[in-house]
């Protein structure tokens, strides 16, 4: 077994923020994929969008700068870049839905090989569950890319040839950003673009229920 | 002369019936009409269906529930529609136990069927939800290579709003973040009633900067709340 350290959760949000080029416009999802706005460089102009109804949402502020009335989707008190601008919900969602974002990156549960994503409910429990803008986000934005530990706390896979666990949207995601390497979702399956220091690819697969391709 | 301001919480309440369907502005605590949902609970209005984002965080505690939770543990509310109803909150545990029906959503959708209410659309298809469980039991059809299902439109009898500043008209602007829900919750409801931090004479609200019209507003309650409480 050799040796290798998978990524932790900045580490793994700091490797989806090397790949977002400048002048996209980016939603960023609750949890791991919040923390990705602090790794984009400064220079590099990336508008990020929060679906309480904001454009140019910026780092948290210095507490004796915050503002009780801006906070992003996770209800974290955040800043306004310059150039900001605040909506109503129903054009928020025009803008998800309609496919003027470049980029959400998601959290999950699970993702299938074609792209499924299963990342709101681990049970089809009637009446309760934590959808948000989720499955907005997944059909609408342009690129959804899920960022998410390679394998659950037990062991687990996670990148499945079906998820068993209710969608979120069908044949969404494009990539997936994991502990232990970057896959694209292609016509055939995940295909392996990176994986960490010191991890084959046999023992990658190990770790993986769907077949990965190279 | 057209003066939508009322003087008192009960004058704000008046009329809300048993059964009403009341949808609630807000997302987190950040334009969450907070006075008028005690209000409501004072007001005593019961089997409601309430509309909102968010059916409240978890319980955690020594931690104050929101009103919008206490209106739920006295059990006035026999349906939440929302995109979040979390499993380990009051409203979570009502709905496992069989004593609430919760009903979630995603939240583009829930925006949108609030929008098309007011907007006079009684229905749209949205490719949101369609291959899931929320499509279950939805006519879909197929538009652009792409599956997407039936929704309705969702007004209400009451629309709980929370303005920045207000006129006599009910023009309304929203400070930052706390539009978010606001203004489609306002043109949703049969009645809309607002409390504001502010209020000012008619006029005095640029034209070019009202975002909620009073067309779309009965009744304004001067209520200077003070700042949203930062999520636990």
């Amino acid at each position: 077994m050799s040796e290798h350290k998978p990524l932790g959760r900045t580490g793994m949000a700091a490797r989806v923020a090397q790949d977002i080029p400048g002048g996209w416009y980016v939603n960023l999802g609750i949890g791991i994929p919040t923390l990705v706005a602090d790794h984009v460089p400064a220079e590099r102009e990336v508008i990020f969008h929060s679906e309480n109804g904001i454009l140019g949402v910026g780092p948290a502020p210095a507490k004796h700068r915050e503002n009780p009335w801006l906070i992003n989707a996770s209800s974290q008190r955040v800043s306004l870049h310059p150039g900001g601008s605040f909506f109503d919900h129903a054009m928020s969602f025009a803008i998800v839905r309609g496919q003027h974002l470049d980029l959400c990156v998601l959290g999950g549960f699970q993702v299938a090989e074609n792209g499924d994503l299963a990342n709101w409910a681990q049970s089809a429990e009637a009446g309760t569950g934590q959808i948000g803008g989720a499955m907005d986000l997944a059909v609408g934005a342009k690129q959804v890319w899920v960022v998410m530990e390679h394998t659950t706390k037990g062991g687990e896979p996670r990148l499945l040839q079906r998820c068993s666990y209710p969608l979120t949207a069908p044949r969404c995601v494009t990539r997936v950003y994991t502990s232990l390497a970057v896959l694209d979702v292609a016509e055939r399956g995940f295909v392996v673009r990176d994986i960490i220091a010191g991890l084959s690819f046999e023992e990658l697969q190990a770790r993986t229920e769907a077949k990965l391709h190279r | 002369m057209i003066d939508k301001f009322v003087r008192s919480m009960a004058e704000a309440m008046a009329g809300i019936k048993d059964g009403a369907t009341v949808l609630v502005a807000g997302f987190g605590d950040v334009g969450a009409p907070n006075a008028l949902i005690e209000g409501l609970i004072e007001q005593g209005a019961t089997d409601l269906t309430l509309v909102v984002n968010s059916g409240g965080r978890n319980r955690v505690a020594g931690a104050e529930p929101s009103g919008l939770t206490r209106l739920v543990a006295l059990g006035r509310v026999k349906k939440m529609i929302s995109s979040f109803i979390r499993a380990q909150s009051i409203a979570g545990e009502l709905v496992r136990a069989g004593k609430m029906e919760g009903v979630v959503i995603p939240q583009g959708t829930l925006a949108e069927r609030m929008r098309a209410a007011g907007a006079g659309i009684p229905a749209f298809y949205t490719p949101t939800g369609a291959g899931t469980l929320v499509a279950e039991g939805k006519e879909s059809r197929w538009y652009n290579g792409r599956e997407c299902i039936l929704e309705e439109a969702l007004g209400g009898d009451v629309a709980l709003v929370e303005a920045w500043t207000a006129d006599r008209w009910g023009n309304l602007v929203f400070r930052d973040a706390s539009r978010n829900f606001n203004p489609v919750v306002a043109m949703a409801g049969a009645l809309t009633i607002v409390q504001t931090h502010h209020v000012c004479d008619l006029g005095q609200l640029p034209a070019n900067e009202i975002v909620t019209p009073g067309i779309f507003v009965d009744r304004v309650l001067h209520v200077p709340a003070g700042d949203p409480r930062p999520v636990a």
